[in-house]
């Protein structure tokens, strides 16, 4: 199946929907974002006027107005006839998702979203589904052809996945792959010639969402987590999430005091797939990230050291 | 069928809840010294057979020293939760051929919890969480006592993912702020205190806002869904959570980071659209928290110096006054 949608994918225009975080502080995650689109073939139509998803934090205190604007975000994708709605996020993944599901199983949400859109003139029909990077990686492009895309091999690289809690749980909104045992990271890092690395923090908590509502939490979930992966061989870790990224890359100098210095590079998930499909990796912004991976880099002859 | 299961047997060496120090976070297996010890075992059953069919078989006829906690075998009664594969399952419910992974099943206790022996896990700290919420009805006094207190249906069906929890520890066991801060109530007693602080007949929701909102509370839930994921009964207790939280908030508990952080991001998203990631941090720490501000002085530094600091001029997106609009039409606490 994936072989016959990736002949489709040539052309293909998607609407693109980068979050708040590519833009800020991950402004690297976005720039090899767009490499990668480039050298897949794709159009990432980024959606310009789109707000935040409201993350966990807006639906915390009020989800209807989180609803609201991502119907609002939908309604511009659709104007713009772009259905399918790409992140690289993946809480953005799981709370638009997530809203979207809201608005479209229950009809009075979607009235009381529509009937605030309809006072500026938009209207969402319901027709967008929303998707991760990853999902389109694996769906619309195919593993196989990934691999045949491959220039720079990652030759044996001993890769960590880490997923991102709002990619996978809950089942119920996401349900793309098995909450429990995912494997589509793995499968990404194989098909670039990595070695996927298995252990049991993959799927847990980079602590991203209590880091400022309590001191100390993330630390020890980035420390813990990061151990268990280190123990297993890793040399590096690979995200799709850049709230992730930011707490695994952040976070392990803080807590190696309680669990040992780890200080494995996080790669996002863009970069490490850009850099094997041979995008020039200075322009992938590594440099930017507070653990170097020039050294495993170099190690793996990838990228000379001062790259990252 | 041939099943080959792996179980995390008890080590009279290990560190477990007699000896581990009194509040101290429990060491998990990886840190264990000597590390936990595991038993295969053979066992021949039907395509159909669960995980705990498996564990009674391996104790009746292969090794009567196993010790495992079961009673009702039909996911009522909650007793068997165990680590299946490294989450959270009841063994009554999880079939054999969905959990074998590589080719064997492994279960174990979760590292979050003490050990009693085998598979059997301690629950004082799952019930000495529960018992913090005040886990009873405080019933309104009724005008006329001879009357009984009618509540209101539809308030009563909010409250039916909640009556439904078995009290099985599954969310508990793989809650993953727990397992790192143990001050934490938990998602099983904050799913409770939700059904008892969202029933109408309750005299004190007021007060039992303000201890969930508390350091240890409500704010300490890091939204990762594994509660939701690992629940057998559907009582989602991160969903409940969070309508505390709205509770909380709409009741006027909101000198707390938690409630600070949130007001923080929805008024950056209000005013431009989108996260503005630079004053996010120091308004979500309290403005006039000195000590907290400083504390966060050492990232801010290592960040600038990567090169990692958000723009310094925060752009709001086009068409930002509908965005406002939309904040106000819907109402709520950012009206």
């Amino acid at each position: 199946m994936a072989m016959q949608l990736s002949k489709s994918a040539q052309a293909r225009r998607y609407g693109f929907f980068p979050g708040c975080v590519a833009k800020e502080s991950c402004r690297e995650l976005f720039d090899s974002t767009m490499l990668l689109a480039d050298r897949l073939g794709i159009e990432l139509v980024e959606l310009t006027a789109a707000s935040c998803c409201g993350a966990s934090v807006l639906n915390d205190t009020n989800r209807d107005v989180a609803r609201v604007l991502n119907a609002r975000t939908y309604a511009q994708a659709e104007a713009l006839g772009l259905d399918d709605v790409i992140t690289i996020c993946s809480t953005c993944t799981g709370h638009m998702r997530a809203a979207n599901k809201e608005l479209l199983e229950d009809e009075a949400r979607m009235t009381q979203a529509n009937a605030i859109l309809g006072k500026f003139g938009a209207h969402y029909a319901g027709g967008v589904r929303v998707r991760h990077l990853l999902w389109l990686l694996i769906d619309d492009i195919g593993l196989d052809k990934l691999r045949s895309m491959v220039v720079r091999p990652l030759d044996g690289m001993r890769i960590a996945p880490f997923y991102g809690c709002h990619i996978i749980r809950p089942e119920s909104v996401n349900g793309w792959e098995s909450a429990r045992n995912p494997h589509s990271l793995e499968d990404v890092i194989a098909a670039l010639g990595g070695e996927p690395v298995d252990y049991a923090g993959k799927t847990r908590c980079c602590g991203f969402h209590v880091q400022l509502e309590k001191d100390g939490i993330a630390a020890n979930m980035v420390g813990q987590n990061m151990r268990m992966a280190k123990e297993k061989g890793a040399e590096a870790v690979l995200t799709p999430c850049p709230l992730c990224h930011l707490a695994l890359d952040g976070y392990q100098g803080d807590a190696a005091k309680r669990w040992g210095r780890t200080d494995l590079p996080t790669f996002h998930l863009p970069q490490l797939v850009a850099l094997a499909l041979g995008v020039d990796p200075t322009r992938l912004g590594m440099q930017k990230h507070l653990i170097s991976p020039g050294a495993v880099l170099e190690e793996y002859r990838l990228a000379p050291m001062h790259v990252a | 069928m041939q099943f080959t299961i792996e179980v995390g047997r008890y080590n009279p060496d290990g560190i477990y809840a007699e000896n581990a120090k009194p509040g101290a976070p429990y060491p998990p297996p990886w840190q264990q010294a000597p590390p936990r010890r595991y038993q295969t075992y053979t066992v021949e059953l039907p395509e159909y057979a669960v995980v705990l069919d498996a564990l009674i078989a391996i104790r009746e006829y292969q090794d009567e020293s196993l010790a495992v906690r079961c009673a009702c075998r039909s996911a009522i009664c909650g007793s068997c939760a165990m680590w299946i594969n490294g989450h959270a399952n009841l063994a009554c419910k999880s079939k054999l051929t969905e959990f074998t992974k590589d080719g064997k099943t492994r279960v174990e206790t979760p590292p979050s919890m003490p050990v009693i022996r085998d598979l059997v896990w301690d629950m004082k700290p799952f019930w000495e969480q529960h018992n913090k919420v005040k886990p009873w009805l405080v019933g309104k006094p009724l005008a006329d006592p001879s009357q009984e207190y009618r509540a209101d249906n539809s308030r009563m069906e909010e409250l039916i993912q909640e009556v439904s929890c078995i009290s099985c520890g599954c969310c508990l066991m793989d809650c993953e702020s727990y397992a790192v801060n143990p001050e934490f109530l938990g998602p099983h007693a904050l799913a409770k205190a939700f059904r008892y602080a969202g029933d109408p007949r309750d005299a004190e929701t007021r007060e039992r806002l303000g201890d969930y909102s508390k350091p240890g509370g409500v704010w300490d839930c890091t939204h990762c869904y594994e509660c939701v994921a690992q629940c057998p009964k559907g009582v989602a207790p991160l969903e409940q959570i969070l309508k505390l939280r709205r509770m909380a908030v709409d009741s006027g508990f909101t000198n707390n980071a938690g409630t600070r952080h949130a007001d923080a991001f929805a008024d950056s998203v209000k005013h431009s659209g989108r996260l503005n990631e630079l004053t996010l941090m120091p308004r979500s720490t309290g403005l006039f928290n000195v000590v907290g501000q400083l504390k966060t002085l050492p990232s801010a530094f290592n960040m600038a110096r990567a090169g990692k600091l958000p723009p310094l001029l925060h752009k709001s997106i086009p068409g930002v006054k509908r965005i406002k609009a939309i904040f106000e039409r819907v109402g709520g606490r950012f009206k």
